[in-house]
């Protein structure tokens, strides 16, 4: 069986890796990589410093791959077939690739010895810790890594400058006219832009602190953090030094099939040069890198798969602005758009004919990117100005050889057979088939696009008396100002309605005008759970779950809920949340069991309604010594703000009082870490069936904006989720993602915030506890009898035995069916 | 055939089920939203629980059903079959109403519902 030794692991190694997973290699796999941790997504390198966490960004390692992380390869030996690790071990292999990846380019001038470069966790832990001291940092280079960087350290909070040797940004994305859009959009962030200059020296005062960046001009830049970002180098030392070919100015020589000079080993990704050693050329964009990995690792599987070249294409959002570029730049015609108001550069290239499309540039609106790339090469598909004007490109027809994920290079045609012929229904399916848009996600628009053409059409229906959906039905409710069922599905349904439609229809009028749910007609839209405030149990009993906010309660309401489980004879357990749970009561002892509960202070925690559960919070800095913030006080007042709020499913929410995360915030709907300086919020977690990690949507806030963000966040959700979707689904759904989420709730794009902060107030002007208000209405308490002719009877069918000095119910298999 | 009265008429809300002791057994009594009656037993056949009396009340393609509250299996109200299980049944009884009174048999029947006289109002 051979032997398979990766050297580096990056993006492009985890690739190849998994690639050679995929197609079913068993062989034994080493990956050798320097970093102390497995591959991680460098595209999404900056959001580490927003609060994204290092497992986020990590890949997970390929079942059966043997790695050595923080290993350094110093030698190959090519007879002996061996490479040989800074630690003087050895590492045998039949197969080696290489994918060492590139480092930065640092230009030799005085002082750059005391620079940042940016490309490493490490490298952004240690901007990072000198920004701490730091007002004001200044980027070299304002190419694609330059203007990420700047905005890395713009988050930091420094003033930031950025120095780039072209006359304009982006040289290699966008032409003049582009390039100054682009410096307004990022002057107007307040970013300072030196471009058309170079780098005379770094200014070093003593004991080696940066003191500034003096130009050629001899003009000085003060600041105290100095970031290279001016272009990469192959690393292609390890391959020089084994006596490999490597090209004039860099890289490891490779063939189409990724092959070096020695047929044993192969190169992929930023350290190999594709196309000959004078000529040759080295990709540093991660869709060819893939490309490369997936092309090695056919081949030695026995494929014989070929790197032709790549789509050099780059759509992007640096600091806020939408950059793209696609296919050449440059052509006979040319049609430019450009509004300097609004900051949009777009322009087209077309051949001397004026027939077909040769590329274009983009910025401050990239949505020809989409809609176009797939074009290049083809004959125009409209005329240039309408292309230009409506951008969407919504009407085009993409014939089956255009391209239309670059990361993955998968083309219309191989999606429409995934959904005609593999059954794919959804993006999702999508992804998980053709690997399309699950890298950079830009071709998502176009994939939903293809679905929609190819007839698939998922009905939105919500159940056969309703031809709407849950966000539909809950806008017909607001707008018409609909307070009934009966009103509802007289006028835009049929039937009367089932239990999905009533259950859904029943949380929507209680989040728009929050009145009792027992109350009128909306008592028999409930599920039993609502119906009778508890949580129905496999036997027909329930279960009772008292409001304890935070999770915070005193010994004497403990004992309360002591009390009543003992007289009532209830099994007692705690709960996930913070909380106590108390089963086995039948329907008519639970009006009983709550006016103890009430007389005691307690009120519904809604554990049987999709509404707020509960928030859970650690004990934070009022107890704990590393805590930084009140996280029980909080969450208490959250859980307060938010109680009783009916929403498509349950709503959970957790508090943490620092970064160590005790509360397990990010596996809630919206979770909450405490920093130094306020509050980060983190939406769309998930335990349960399918776990999700919440993203950060803000960081930094105060108490008032938290909750100003959340009020937002919840609001939004429950205006435009289906029916039970959790938030972790509907943010996966939501087109544009979390940006759009943080468009429409921090930037109010659809201008509806006031209404949504309005909805909030209302609910918690409104509030009342439902037991309260149940146990003191004869109409409501009602319903809580066993038999209608014989309230006073208990249902003989519900028996117990004891298990661990508790009750237990007695399974019945003789009348069940499964 | 034997009838037991079981609540007035009035004391049904509509949409909604009840259940009652007949004979010591355990009878699901629903009034519809046109105020038609069904009565159907009260055991859930997949769960061995005696809780189809709490379900939610609705319609299938126009026909009345109740889906049972633990796994939302869905019931014909007129003829107890199971719609999402095609070969399981519940008992239907017959009910009807006598002076304002709601009456079940304890014997099972295959008959059709009845409708409340026209001296019972319609609202509750």
């Amino acid at each position: 069986m051979s032997r398979i030794v990766v050297v580096g692991y990056g993006p492009t190694a985890h690739r190849f890796v998994e690639t050679l997973r995929e197609r079913g290699s068993g062989g034994r796999v080493t990956v050798i990589g320097e970093e102390p941790r497995p591959a991680y997504d460098r595209v999404a390198l900056t959001s580490y410093l927003g609060g994204t966490s290092v497992e986020d960004l990590t890949y997970p390692v390929p079942e059966g791959t043997v790695t050595r992380l923080g290993g350094r390869v110093t030698a190959i030996d090519r007879e002996a077939r061996t490479v040989t690790l800074a630690d003087g071990s050895a590492e045998p292999y039949d197969v080696l690739v290489l994918a060492t990846g590139s480092s930065p380019f640092v230009p030799p001038v005085p002082g750059a010895e005391h620079a940042h470069v940016y490309r490493t966790i490490d490298d952004l832990d240690a901007i990072r810790l000198a920004a701490k001291d730091a007002t004001e940092g200044v980027v070299v280079g304002g190419g694609l890594l330059g203007l990420e960087a700047a905005d890395a350290l713009r988050g930091l909070g420094l003033r930031t400058h950025i120095v780039e040797m072209s006359p304009w940004l982006m040289p290699r994305q966008v032409d003049e006219g582009g390039g100054a859009v682009l410096k307004g959009h990022i002057e107007a962030l307040g970013l300072s832009v030196h471009a058309g200059a170079g780098v005379q020296e770094i200014v070093v005062g003593e004991q080696g602190v940066v003191t500034g960046l003096r130009k050629p001009d001899g003009t000085l830049i003060d600041a105290q953090i100095v970031v290279f970002s001016a272009g990469i180098r192959p690393r292609d030392e390890l391959a020089r030094d084994g006596g490999l070919e490597v090209g004039r100015r860099g890289g490891i020589v490779v063939d189409a099939g990724m092959r070096t000079s020695d047929p044993s080993i192969y190169a992929i990704g930023e350290c190999a040069l594709v196309g000959g050693p004078e000529k040759g050329m080295v990709y540093g964009l991660v869709g060819p890198c893939f490309t490369m990995a997936e092309v090695a690792a056919d081949r030695i599987t026995g494929g014989g798969a070929s790197f032709e070249g790549a789509d050099m294409s780059t759509k992007l959002k640096l600091l806020g602005v939408e950059v793209a570029q696609f296919g050449a730049m440059d052509g006979a015609l040319d049609v430019t758009y450009m509004d300097p108001v609004g900051g949009v550069y777009k322009r087209l290239f077309i051949s001397d004919d004026a027939r077909t499309l040769l590329g274009g540039i983009c910025v401050g609106d990239a949505s020809p990117y989409s809609s176009l790339r797939p074009f290049v090469g083809k004959p125009l598909p409209a005329a240039p100005s309408d292309l230009l004007f409506t951008g969407s490109g919504a009407e085009l027809d993409l014939p089956d050889d255009a391209q239309v994920c670059s990361c993955n290079n998968v083309s219309a045609g191989a999606v429409r057979v995934a959904i005609v012929d593999k059954g794919c229904a959804d993006v999702p399916g999508i992804k998980a088939c053709t690997r399309a848009g699950s890298t950079c996600g830009s071709c998502v628009p176009m994939l939903k696009q293809l679905l929609e053409r190819s007839g698939v059409e998922l009905s939105k229906a919500l159940c056969e008396h309703f031809a709407y959906s849950r966000a539909e039905l809950y806008d017909i409710v607001r707008v018409r100002g609909i307070t009934t069922f009966s009103e509802l599905i007289t006028a835009h349904g049929q039937g009367r309605g089932c239990d999905i439609c009533k259950p859904a229809v029943a949380s929507i009028l209680a989040s728009l005008h929050n009145g009792h749910v027992l109350e009128g007609e909306r008592a028999a839209l409930q599920d039993t759970n609502d119906h009778f405030l508890a949580n129905i149990q496999k036997n027909g009993t329930y279960s009772v779950v008292p409001r304890i906010p935070g999770g915070e309660i005193t010994p004497d309401k403990l004992i309360v809920i002591g009390e009543v489980a003992r007289d009532f004879g209830l099994y007692t357990k705690i709960t996930g949340g913070q909380r106590i749970d108390l089963f086995g009561a039948r329907v008519e002892q639970l009006p009983q069991i709550w006016r103890r509960l009430v007389e005691a202070g307690f009120e519904s925690g809604h554990a049987y309604g999709k509404a707020l559960r509960t928030v859970k919070s650690c004990v934070g800095s009022t107890w704990c010594r590393y805590g930084v913030q009140d996280s029980v006080g909080l969450a208490i007042a959250l859980e307060l703000r938010y109680r009783g709020l009916r929403a498509p499913h349950k709503l959970k929410s957790a508090v943490s009082g620092c970064a160590r995360e005790c509360a397990e915030a990010r596996s809630k709907d919206f979770g909450i870490i405490a920093t130094e300086n306020g509050w980060n919020l983190y939406v769309g977690g998930n335990g349960g069936f399918k776990p999700r990690h919440a993203d950060l949507l803000a960081n930094d806030l105060s108490t008032d904006e938290l909750i100003r963000t959340i009020d937002r966040f919840v609001m939004f959700y429950i205006r435009t989720a289906d029916r039970l979707q959790r938030t972790a689904a509907w943010l996966e759904s939501l087109d544009g993602g979390l940006g759009y989420l943080r468009q429409v709730i921090i930037d109010d794009s659809l201008g509806i915030c006031a209404e949504l902060d309005a909805q909030m107030r209302h609910h918690v002007s409104t509030y009342e506890d439902e037991w309260r208000a149940t146990i003191s209405d004869p109409e409501k308490l009602g319903r809580f009898v066993s038999f209608v002719n014989a309230p006073g009877v208990p249902d003989p069918s519900i028996v117990f035995e004891t298990e661990r000095d508790q009750i237990k119910p007695v399974n019945r298999p003789e009348v069940a069916l499964q | 055939m034997s009838w037991v009265s079981v609540c007035r008429y009035q004391a049904l809300l509509p949409e909604r089920g009840v259940c009652a002791l007949v004979d010591g057994r355990q009878v699901a009594v629903f009034r519809t939203y046109d105020g038609a009656l069904h009565a159907i037993g009260n055991l859930d056949p997949f769960s061995g629980a005696h809780v189809l009396s709490r379900g939610i009340v609705g319609t299938r393609a126009g026909e009345p059903t109740v889906a049972s509250p633990l796994h939302k299996q869905v019931f014909s109200l007129v003829s107890g079959e199971c719609l999402d299980e095609p070969g399981v049944t519940v008992p239907v009884y017959s009910i009807r109403v006598e002076d304002g009174l709601v009456q079940v048999s304890s014997v099972r029947a295959g008959t059709e519902p009845v409708r409340e006289p026209a001296l019972v109002p319609m609202s509750v």
